[in-house]
């Protein structure tokens, strides 16, 4: 059953310290802002992030890099021009890295969360970020052997939820979202509004609701959208 | 079709080097643009083309940079730009975007890069400089992916030094993955023949043969083969 929240601090209660947390957004597009502000509030530390990009700006994870919450990042594309915290950072050798193909870090996700125990890809063969991984060849090509990537818990971004939590996004803010509400223990969702069940059209609706554990209702923050 | 060198003209323009990919990407395919230089190969796409465009941020049938009214945070490209969306466009989460890659369903991709091989080796993720941040987004998947992988670059880096060369000695994207390379100097094809110059701007298969390490073929029209260049 998935519970509403309209707090946010609510919302995010009970993440342990050394928790994965599994962080949508791709750049700030579809980023939980309001549910990784809550986190810094709430204080949990240790945590490994596992995300596309390593922040943007000052807000969202970069906020949460910048509390010093965070031990270790997984994800494809922290370079940025404005991903000064996560560089000040790991230049500093305050946070770890793991680089993994975008490709490749949504489909460890989308492993954990069907249930697959690993997975032959062909990306990365011959290349740095397949060194020390087992290969194989099928089909006369190589393939790397993948391990899923499994969250304690899911931080994401949706456009609308309904009560019972199933979720529809909006334009290229879906990105990592549907995914990662698979590949968590605890998926928490924010929306710009929930509607009553019923009120979203089951042929529309992209995340069913047994992925989704809180949904944080932003409409009284943010106004009715 | 035989090698032509374009001696009346200097080198390609980063804009008509933009066009010149342009031109030999097929109607009708589904095609990636890389963030960076590719971006500018959309601008040289007829509409009549029917060419869509794939981001891996999860849409096919993306449209030109948004401007004004039109930007909308939810919208963007790889690059993180905003864009606007074509009629018959769709989105799609992440892993079904790279399944569309991995599983060989986009035609064409077009890629930056800092080197690339003779054997169509890529490499345009990280100059492997012990301060640098490696950062490799979907530049893996695309080389592997799609079923063909045009690259396109200056020839020469700025201190003169070739990047088509025998062997990458900059960190890997990917192996014998390129079958296109589009430079401001000349355009190769790359397969398990070696390498081929289709066409030269502002200097001869002569000298480039003489500038680059790796062995030349040119296009032979008669033999409709090709045929060693040095």
């Amino acid at each position: 059953m998935t519970a509403v929240f309209t707090d946010p601090d609510e919302a995010v209660a009970g993440i342990a310290d050394g928790s994965t947390v599994l962080v949508g957004g791709f750049g700030l597009a579809g980023m939980p802002i309001g549910l990784i502000d809550a986190l810094i509030r709430q204080g949990a530390t240790d945590l490994t992030v596992v995300s596309n990009n390593a922040g943007n700006g000052d807000t969202g994870l970069a906020a949460l890099l910048a509390a010093g919450r965070v031990r270790k990042m997984i994800c494809s594309f922290p370079r940025q021009s404005d991903s000064w915290v996560f560089d000040g950072l790991y230049r500093s050798g305050k946070i770890e890295l793991e680089v993994v193909p975008q490709g490749t870090l949504a489909e460890r996700m989308r492993a954990a969360g069907a249930g697959i125990g690993a997975f032959y890809c062909p990306t990365g063969v011959g290349t740095p970020l397949a060194e020390g991984k087992e290969t194989r060849t099928i089909d006369g090509r190589d393939h790397v052997l993948e391990y899923p990537i499994r969250g304690d818990v899911a931080l994401i971004g949706a456009h609308v939820g309904d009560r019972m939590g199933n979720l529809v996004y909006r334009k290229t803010a879906r990105n990592f979202g549907p995914v990662m509400a698979t590949a968590a223990t605890l998926t928490i969702a924010q929306v710009h509004h929930v509607v009553e069940t019923g009120g979203l059209d089951p042929e529309s609706v992209v995340t069913p609701c047994i992925y989704v554990d809180r949904i944080l209702d932003l409409s009284a923050t943010e106004g009715n959208q | 079709m035989s090698t032509v060198e374009h001696l009346d003209r200097g080198p390609l323009a980063r804009d008509e080097l933009a066009a010149r990919v342009a031109r030999d990407i097929p109607p009708g395919s589904f095609v990636n643009l890389g963030i960076g230089q590719p971006t500018m190969v959309a601008d040289h796409l007829p509409a009549a083309s029917g060419v869509v465009l794939h981001t891996e941020n999860g849409m096919l049938g993306m449209g030109p940079a948004a401007h004004g009214d039109e930007i909308d945070p939810d919208l963007i490209n790889a690059g993180k730009f905003p864009v606007t969306e074509l009629p018959g466009a769709s989105y799609f989460h992440h892993a079904d975007s790279f399944a569309m890659m991995r599983g060989g369903h986009l035609d064409v991709c077009v890629l930056g890069a800092f080197q690339v091989s003779g054997r169509g080796d890529l490499a345009n993720w990280h100059t492997g400089a012990p301060d640098a941040i490696p950062a490799v987004g979907g530049a893996m998947d695309l080389a592997t992916g799609a079923k063909q992988v045009f690259v396109m670059m200056t020839l020469f880096a700025k201190d003169g030094t070739p990047k088509l060369v025998p062997e990458c000695t900059y960190p890997l994207t990917g192996l014998a993955c390129v079958s296109r390379l589009y430079t401001d100097r000349a355009v190769f094809h790359i397969g398990p023949e070696g390498v081929t110059v289709a066409e030269t701007y502002g200097t001869s298969v002569a000298e480039l043969a003489s500038r680059l390490e790796v062995p030349l073929r040119t296009l032979d029209a008669t033999e409709g083969t090709n045929r060693r260049a040095s």
